[in-house]
């Protein structure tokens, strides 16, 4: 509801937040290193199948339930690594902040978010999905609807021969369906709409819609959602406007949310933070009363360090698309503030040091707010599990931010050297996220924060991500941003 | 050729792919020993010729949070092998 | 090795050192950057 009776700042505060993996193992071979490589080599593909986990193993992964929230992520610290070899036991696909959703369900979902029929489904995988998902809590009747009939597998078969087709598979290579081509309008010439680029798109929308779902479902009120702000990592677009966008509204449109606009907002890894900056913005100025962020998942991250995973012969363990949704709305007296106060932005004039992005992004906004590095209860940073990581050679991400973090702790005195490690225990944490790049920075923390806030168990929390924009090959400039979360002591 | 990697993992990977050919044998550098001398920016032999002021600007945090002994030790052993 | 006048490839890294960081340190000991690229792997 816009309101425009009042100049009177109000404090931005975070309502709820969900968070949603699609575990998607049969996609893996289409992620963007797994469909390189095999294209290569494609005698690869056999070892890849054979190293794709079960759907109740994907959901005993203790990251997978700290994800959902039915663990904190400190309870990782009692569960000895590696983590696959060690199941969760009695574990839920359902979570208090959202769910983990077989890739056959999922499927069903991104059949509804099929609006211009690129996918062709099997009728028969088609009658059973329709069944399973008339189960769900969160899809209705006029989702099945669009479920549509299906086709035979031999027109699926056929327009993979034939036409420039990328196949759909469950069980790993089970053929149910495939993602064609649009034609018409000059799509069929547009390097932009090629079923790949469909294919990702439409498990980006698929995967923000059910995070939405679920916020709303906890939170209620789709109705009342003034402004969505996407910031995943998809480009939706064709050959004009490459990256074009707005995949909010497209997750909108599903949830509810008539009465919301949107956007989408680009940077990299760090969107979702700049995303939250913006929305409490919006809120505190008084020009909406509630604003949602959302991003789905990154279809081309499946499987990016599978050949590490293969070399230790342990599952290909990048096979979830993570997604989330993070409601900002007025204050109410409970819900976690965000402090407009302290902002902490990585400027164009920083330089790329790490020592200058975490000045920029802790210890220049904490001075601003006279406070000291271990005055922060935790710190949320590139929170990628380890276990994904480390097998191809890439390190403890969180880890060694920490340890930069912490580092500027010693700098200025606050701890002694050898106080480090302790330092990266107290403030830090285990990472747990997928690594889906901008679900991965930061925000996978926001939800435990919200919890432990609400319950009187934190104080505060400071928020960083950073952004690698030099990826895009146009400038070297990195990028970052941060907030500080406190409990809300009004009342 | 100067590397910046946070740890000896990722540190020892690329200096074996541009020293003697790409371990994991997928890239272009499979089997083709480049032999290029390959060291970290915070190693002491490199360290010593950076401006002081400068290091201290970029480097002297990254110093304390990364284990620069483990790093060099990595390369160390990589520079052997191939020499 | 001594860097003064030599060429240099400078692989950095979003999470360590990042290349033009580098780039400005064996610039000031007299080498000459001939590549900087920065890798992020997450």
């Amino acid at each position: 509801m816009v309101n425009c009776s009042s100049n009177q700042n109000v404090k931005p505060v975070v309502k709820g937040v969900s968070y949603f993996l699609a575990h998607v193992p049969s996609m893996i071979r289409h992620g963007s290193k797994p469909s390189r490589e095999i294209g290569r080599d494609p005698s690869l593909l056999p070892s890849i199948l054979s190293h794709l986990e079960s759907f109740d193993r994907a959901v005993a992964y203790a990251p997978n339930q700290v994800f959902i929230g039915n663990l904190d992520p400190d309870d990782l610290l009692h569960i000895p690594p590696p983590w696959f070899k060690n199941p969760v036991p009695d574990s839920s696909r359902w979570g208090p902040f959202g769910e983990i959703m077989p890739e056959e369900e999922f499927y069903g979902m991104m059949k509804i978010c099929d609006e211009f029929q690129l996918l062709l489904m099997e009728e028969g995988f088609l009658q059973e999905i329709a069944l399973r998902l008339k189960k769900h809590p969160l899809f209705t009747v006029e989702d099945l609807e669009k479920l549509d009939k299906g086709v035979s597998l031999e027109h699926i078969e056929k327009q993979l021969s034939e036409g420039e087709a990328v196949p759909i598979y469950v069980q790993g290579d089970q053929l149910i369906g495939c993602c064609k081509r649009p034609h018409g309008g000059g799509a069929e010439e547009d390097a932009n709409l090629v079923p790949h680029i469909l294919l990702e798109n439409l498990s980006t929308r698929a995967s923000g819609v059910l995070a939405l779902r679920h916020l709303i479902d906890r939170l209620g009120g789709a109705q009342e959602i003034d402004y969505l702000l996407g910031c995943g990592e998809e480009a939706v677009g064709d050959r004009y406007n490459r990256g074009g966008g707005n995949m909010a509204k497209a997750i909108g449109e599903l949830c509810g949310c008539t009465r919301a606009t949107g956007s989408d907002v680009k940077a990299f890894c760090c969107a979702p933070v700049h995303a939250i900056v913006m929305g409490a913005s919006l809120v505190a100025s008084n020009i909406f009363n509630n604003v949602v962020l959302v991003a789905g998942g990154s279809f081309a991250k499946l499987g990016m360090k599978f050949q590490g995973h293969l070399r230790n012969d342990m599952p290909i363990l990048e096979d979830v698309l993570a997604a989330i949704a993070i409601w900002v709305g007025q204050d109410d007296g409970k819900s976690p503030v965000i402090r407009l106060d302290s902002i902490g932005k990585h400027e164009i004039g920083s330089g790329s040091a790490q020592q200058a992005i975490i000045d920029k992004l802790v210890v220049q906004p904490l001075d601003r707010l006279g406070l000291k590095i271990t005055q922060i209860d935790k710190y949320a940073t590139e929170m990628h599990n380890p276990e994904l990581t480390e097998p191809q050679g890439s390190g403890n991400v969180p880890r060694i931010n920490y340890r930069t973090i912490g580092s500027f702790a010693v700098l200025r005195n606050e701890i002694k050297r050898e106080e480090l490690d302790r330092f990266v225990e107290i403030h830090g944490m285990l990472g747990f996220s997928p690594t889906q790049g901008h679900i991965a920075s930061a925000v996978p923390v926001l939800g435990h924060s919200v919890r432990k806030m609400m319950a009187n168990e934190m104080e505060n929390a400071l928020f960083l991500a950073k952004g690698s924009l030099f990826l895009g090959r146009v400038t070297q400039l990195s990028d970052g941003i941060s907030f500080l979360l406190e409990r809300n002591k009004g009342g | 050729m100067i590397l910046g990697a946070p740890d000896a993992d990722s540190a020892g990977l690329y200096a074996e792919t541009v020293v003697s050919g790409d371990p994991s044998w997928a890239g272009p550098l499979a089997n083709v020993a480049l032999g290029l001398p390959v060291f970290h920016i915070m190693e002491p032999e490199i360290k010593a010729q950076i401006d002081p002021e400068v290091y201290k600007e970029h480097l002297e945090l990254m110093e304390i949070a990364l284990d620069v002994e483990k790093i060099a030790e990595g390369l160390d052993k990589v520079r052997k092998e191939s020499s | 090795m001594q860097l003064k006048g030599k060429k240099v490839i400078i692989i950095g890294e979003r999470d360590g050192v990042q290349g033009p960081a580098i780039e400005d340190c064996v610039k000031s000991a007299g080498a000459e950057p001939v590549i900087t690229q920065t890798q992020c792997f997450v």
